[in-house]
């Protein structure tokens, strides 16, 4: 990477150089391991990502061989509890966050007309937190009586009277990992609030920074309510409290109420960067300025707002009360109203454009579908007397594998594919992004759509093994999963090969694209905008 | 390099292993929908489903149907040229409005039909659901009658030894018996984690929480078998306690009834009284023995009996099953462990089952005592544990008189 | 010159001393609000006290309430209600016993927590006195009758006909 940085640099740019690096392995390490650089600190938080995606994708696998046919085959139902519960885990806090907060490293100072994050030593401890949180986490397969195993929902008291003693590691693998957060959102906030060009307002900031900062402060909000939550389940492990004990005055349903009051926000904080990514990758390859720029803003905040007063949907069939689920019916059907008007004004970008299809386009198109299906099961799941017969089954994990893997997921690999000319220099190779695109999206619907019929069918989630009429559609599922899975390797040769070598690209990259980024050379000097931009 | 050679030649094989296994998806009939069920709540949801599916369909064709169209014609490729719009208050105010009219639109039957879930009133039949790991325990309030209903599909099926059974994973030794056009209030709790009770074809699904109880209800209105499973990760075999409700007239459920009171009085003289057992040969108990460890105790203690330490203590070489009093085995299998996730298994298991695993546990993996454990052994220490109480006056007040 | 951020450093160190204060000053804060508000989770384990002569008892609505008992994590105790069902006028006084008989060896000591169903009914169920207010402790073959006074609320929604009162039993021995 350090290579990368030191070739190309834009000779029109005084008192530049390149980073800081010593001679040898030593060298290497310490520039790595002390950077304050925004860029660099963003490709550190992708390749987190991208090795955590291989790890828990293999988890997933792991998973889908063994429900592949009926009858125990590979593994025993407890480590494949275990399974269920690391990939959970590891793709949500090991993957899509991190992931995003590298591209929000990456881009957003760029985006602004920012030298750098505001708070560039805060940056580096945010993530070197992480490698040994995920380590932390991971290294609980191996402690004797075996890794967490109560899912990454994590209910009580299985999590803390039935559960291992890795339980704890894991809970202070959660508390480092939330730490990260807080700080890396705390210092996106201190950036786009304090940093930008003079002339970029916020109604002019890209939508890719605006759902950053939108989701920086849900961030805040949620992670200590999930520290508080964990922090419980460890005290009633070790320290005689009953918050989710009946016998000592408390209710399993608390650790509940209090998980999913992060637990859904949470998922938010997930897909709104994505929402970001796909409204600037639409634009750039319709050639046409995002439609209603205005109502997105406010769509996004209605979102992020209305995702504090629905987390009860998770709990319908736990015997809250009438009015309660009533209450949280409706406003968990409500959020699809902004949500819809996102999907409206993505199509509307895309009618009477210029299309042209290259890689990031495709899967920012893919998005808008699948993304799309995934909330109509979405609201089919709100409503109360229908969730009855879907919650706990595959139905379940069929919507948010849809809004997660051919959303969330697909959003990054656009931006990768969109930025990555940016960030390296060189194009990526276009006939591998293509079939990594068309393998990526065949495959995922082979692997989750059976998944609804199954849910629909009477399959529960979390069983290693199931009853004979599930056999047909486990099946392609299992070979849906696989083919995408093995697909994800043509997007890691892809990445590798172009950060070392491809066709140069020059500043612009994209004929359509638009923003201060793209204003400056492709590789980005290793400090740009040392002195900010005029902003029109 | 994947090339379009190699990708044809995968899928030909991948498609001939999944039609190869034809024989094991026999059984299914690749169902695409919900259950309509057969009870009034379970036809509500099923029709509500329905139409939450059809409104969704229709967005999904006119918004898709619109991105089809710009994919299409919206191309540079075919020459065409880019509109400037960017914004439109009235259409974006436009599709806000219309989309929360078709909520409200969805809502209202949604509401009621919630409403008429809700309302538990005027029972015929009380059942209390008790959700442990990994069974159910159903107790008939108003007759007296409890029992336990565990998975009874044979383990050399779970082992993949045997082709499996039609109703593999989904079959109870002691279903839940119902009469159908009676209201069924089910009250559901746990006894050790979170479970769910949910039988799809009935319409109810209720959460089992530890401590707390919660009702349900269903009116049964076509008798048959229906099958649901625990729909909440409560443990290592979550996906083996299996729900079977046998849905019959009021006549067959009385008698029903009748037999299983008299039965259960038979059995309660019984199982403490020594003499009334029979002997078995070794061969029988480790046979009875081992098919039992594997679907009840191998889940914690494993196979190999090797455990999980630290929770699951192993059974190989363990003082309880290698050592003496061979009393003290007996009691920890009949009276569990408290505190702990090893459970009372009195109720669960008979004399004859108990005993059988016992001999097991004392002869398998090199445990090699040579200990037959007979029926009889296993009354005696339940006559033993029989006290007269001695009635006293501690209760501790709290009250205010 | 860098500024002094002495200034700065002592607000935000007296913050933290705050919020971190703030969470002990939690517990008073909720008692207080919880009682005031009448939230359910702290009405079911305090004595209510009820003046039955002084009372409205509603003679023309009768209530079944029924009783249910469940031992927890295989408790090995007999925890039974001794009468199963009552049919109450709301505002009258009902009063009943559970038997629980402790079958080991040994002193065990358990809690009785109480969960009423329907969920809207639970505000309504005012106990006077009821074993679940507190621990019990029965020595080895021991065993006694546990009194249940209470009284349904004049309030009580209509649509309520069927009260069910389940008691689960936790083995708390050497736990305070």
């Amino acid at each position: 990477m350090s290579d990368v940085l030191t070739h190309d640099i834009d000779h029109d740019v005084h008192d530049d150089h390149g980073p800081e690096q010593g001679k040898g392995v030593l060298g290497f390490i310490k520039r790595w391991l002390f950077t304050t650089n925004h860029k660099d600190i963003g490709t550190l938080y992708l390749w987190l990502a991208m090795v955590s995606f291989f790890v828990a994708g293999a988890m997933a696998l792991v998973i889908r061989a063994e429900l592949f046919q009926p009858g125990l085959r590979f593994v025993d139902p407890n480590f494949f509890n275990q399974m269920t519960t690391l990939h959970g885990l590891m793709m949500l806090f090991g993957v899509v966050m991190p992931a995003f907060t590298g591209m929000a490293n990456w881009q957003i100072p760029m985006m602004i007309g920012a030298p750098d994050m505001a708070l560039p030593r805060l940056n580096n401890w945010s993530f070197w937190i992480l490698p040994f949180a995920f380590a932390l986490l991971g290294s609980t397969l191996f402690h004797s009586g075996g890794g967490p195993n109560f899912g990454w929902t994590m209910y009580a008291p299985l999590s803390t009277k039935f559960a291992p003693p890795s339980t704890d590691f894991m809970i202070f693998a959660i508390h480092m990992m939330g730490i990260s957060s807080i700080m890396g959102s705390i210092n996106i906030i201190a950036t786009i609030l304090n940093m930008r060009a003079p002339g970029m307002t916020l109604m002019k900031m890209p939508m890719f920074v605006w759902t950053w900062l939108i989701t920086a402060f849900l961030l805040i909000a949620i992670m200590p309510v999930l520290a508080g939550a964990v922090t419980m389940m460890l005290a009633d492990r070790h320290f005689g409290t009953s918050f989710f004990e009946a016998a000592g005055g408390g209710d399993p349903i608390l650790f509940q109420h209090v998980f999913w009051f992060f637990g859904h926000p949470e998922v938010y904080v997930l897909v709104l960067p994505a929402f970001g990514v796909v409204s600037e990758v639409i634009p750039t390859f319709s050639r046409k300025p995002l439609f209603g720029y205005h109502f997105m803003v406010y769509a996004t905040v209605s979102i992020a707002l209305l995702s504090f007063v629905v987390w009860v949907h998770h709990m319908f069939t736990t015997g809250v009360p009438l009015g309660a689920e009533l209450f949280f019916m409706y406003t968990t059907m409500l959020i699809s109203v902004p949500t819809g008007i996102k999907v409206f004004n993505w199509v509307s970008t895309m009618f009477k454009g210029a299309m042209t299809f290259e890689t990031p386009m495709l899967f920012a198109v893919a998005f808008v579908f699948l993304f799309t299906i995934g909330g109509f099961t979405g609201l089919m799941l709100a409503l109360v007397p229908a969730d009855y017969q879907y919650q706990d089954t595959y139905f379940v994990v069929a919507h948010f594998h849809y809004v997660l893997v051919p959303g969330v997921i697909f959003a990054l690999m656009a931006a990768t594919y969109y930025w990555l000319p940016k960030w390296t220099g060189h194009m990526y190779n276009e006939t591998l992004g293509k079939w990594h695109f068309w393998l990526s999206v065949i495959s995922v619907n082979i692997a989750f759509f059976p998944m609804h019929f199954l849910g629909l069918a009477g399959m529960p989630r979390r069983i290693p093994d199931y009853a004979l009429q599930f056999t047909n559609f486990n099946m392609i599922t299992t070979v849906g999963a696989f083919i995408f899975g093995f697909s994800q390797l043509l997007f890691l040769y892809n990445v590798i090969a172009t950060i070392r070598h491809g066709k140069k690209v020059d500043g612009q990259v994209w004929e359509g694209a638009k923003g201060l980024e793209w204003t400056l050379p492709s590789p980005p000097p290793y400090h740009s905008f040392t002195v900010p931009p005029h902003i029109h | 390099m994947l090339n379009r050679f190699c990708a044809s030649r995968l899928l030909a094989v991948l498609a001939g292993l999944i039609t190869g296994t034809s024989a094991m998806a026999a059984t299914d009939n690749w169902q695409l929908n919900m259950y309509k069920g057969v009870t009034p709540v379970s036809k509500d949801m099923y029709d509500l489903h329905m139409i939450a599916m059809l409104i969704c369909t229709l967005i999904g064709i006119a918004v898709f149907g619109v991105m089809i169209y710009a994919l299409i014609y919206h191309r540079k490729s075919k020459g065409f040229t880019p509109a400037a719009f960017h914004d439109n208050t009235r259409l974006e105010i436009l599709w806000s409005i219309i989309p929360f009219l078709i909520l409200v639109g969805l809502a209202v039957p949604a509401t009621t039909i919630l409403m008429r879930m809700d309302d538990t009133s005027e029972s015929d039949v009380t059942i209390k659901i008790v959700g442990y790991q990994w069974k159910w325990q159903y107790q008939y309030l108003d007759q007296g009658i409890s029992y336990f209903s565990s998975l009874a599909t044979p383990y050399n099926q779970l082992a993949g030894q045997g082709s499996k059974g039609e109703w593999y994973l989904l079959e109870v030794d002691k279903p839940l018996v119902l009469p159908v056009n009676k209201k069924i209030r089910f009250l559901v709790t746990s006894n050790d984690v979170v479970h769910s009770w949910w039988v799809p074809e009935l319409g109810v699904k209720r959460d089992a929480i530890p401590g707390f109880m919660h009702e349900a209800w269903a009116r049964i209105e076509k008798p048959g078998t229906y099958r649901g499973q625990c729909a909440e990760l409560c443990g290592i075999n979550h996906g083996f306690m299996p729900i079977v409700v046998q849905a019959v007239s009021e006549e067959e459920f009385n008698q029903w009834v009748a037999g299983q009171s008299s039965a259960a009085a038979q059995q309660a003289t019984t199982e403490n009284d020594p003499q009334a057992q029979t002997d078995l040969t070794r061969d029988v108990l480790m046979t009875l023995g081992k098919e039992k460890y594997e679907v009840i105790c191998a889940a914690c203690h494993k196979s190999d009996g090797s455990g999980l330490p630290p929770m699951y203590p192993p059974l190989k070489g363990s003082s309880v099953a290698v050592g003496h009093p061979i009393e003290r085995h007996i009691e920890m299998i009949l009276n569990g462990v408290p505190g702990s996730a090893m459970q009372a298994y009195r109720d669960q298991l008979n004399n004859t089952e108990i005993a059988a695993i016992a001999t097991y546990e004392r002869n398998a993996w090199e445990n090699n005592t040579g200990d037959l454990v007979q029926p009889s052994e296993v009354a005696r220490v339940r006559q033993g544990e029989i006290h007269e109480p001695t009635m006293v006056n501690k209760v501790q007040g709290g009250g205010l008189q | 010159m860098v500024k002094s951020h002495a200034k700065l450093v002592l607000i935000l160190a007296l913050a933290v001393i705050g919020m971190f204060g703030f969470g002990f000053a939690l517990v008073p804060i909720y008692n207080s609000l919880c009682q005031t508000l009448g939230i359910n989770g702290k009405t079911y384990n305090r004595a209510v006290a009820y003046d039955e002569k002084k009372a409205v008892i509603v003679k023309d609505r009768e209530v079944l309430v029924e009783f249910v008992a469940t031992n927890n994590g295989s408790v090995p105790w007999a925890f039974y209600p001794e009468t199963k069902k009552l049919r109450v006028h709301p505002g009258e006084i009902a009063k009943l016993a559970f038997y629980a008989e402790n079958k080991t060896n040994f002193s065990m000591t358990v809690q009785a927590i109480p969960s009423i169903t329907p969920g809207i009914a639970a505000k309504y169920l005012k106990k006077t006195e009821c074993f679940c207010f507190t621990q019990q402790t029965l020595n080895g073959h021991e065993a006694m009758d546990m009194p249940l006074l209470f009284h349904l609320d004049p309030d009580l929604p209509e649509t309520v006909k069927t009260i069910t009162l389940s008691y689960t039993l936790f083995d708390v021995t050497g736990k305070k």
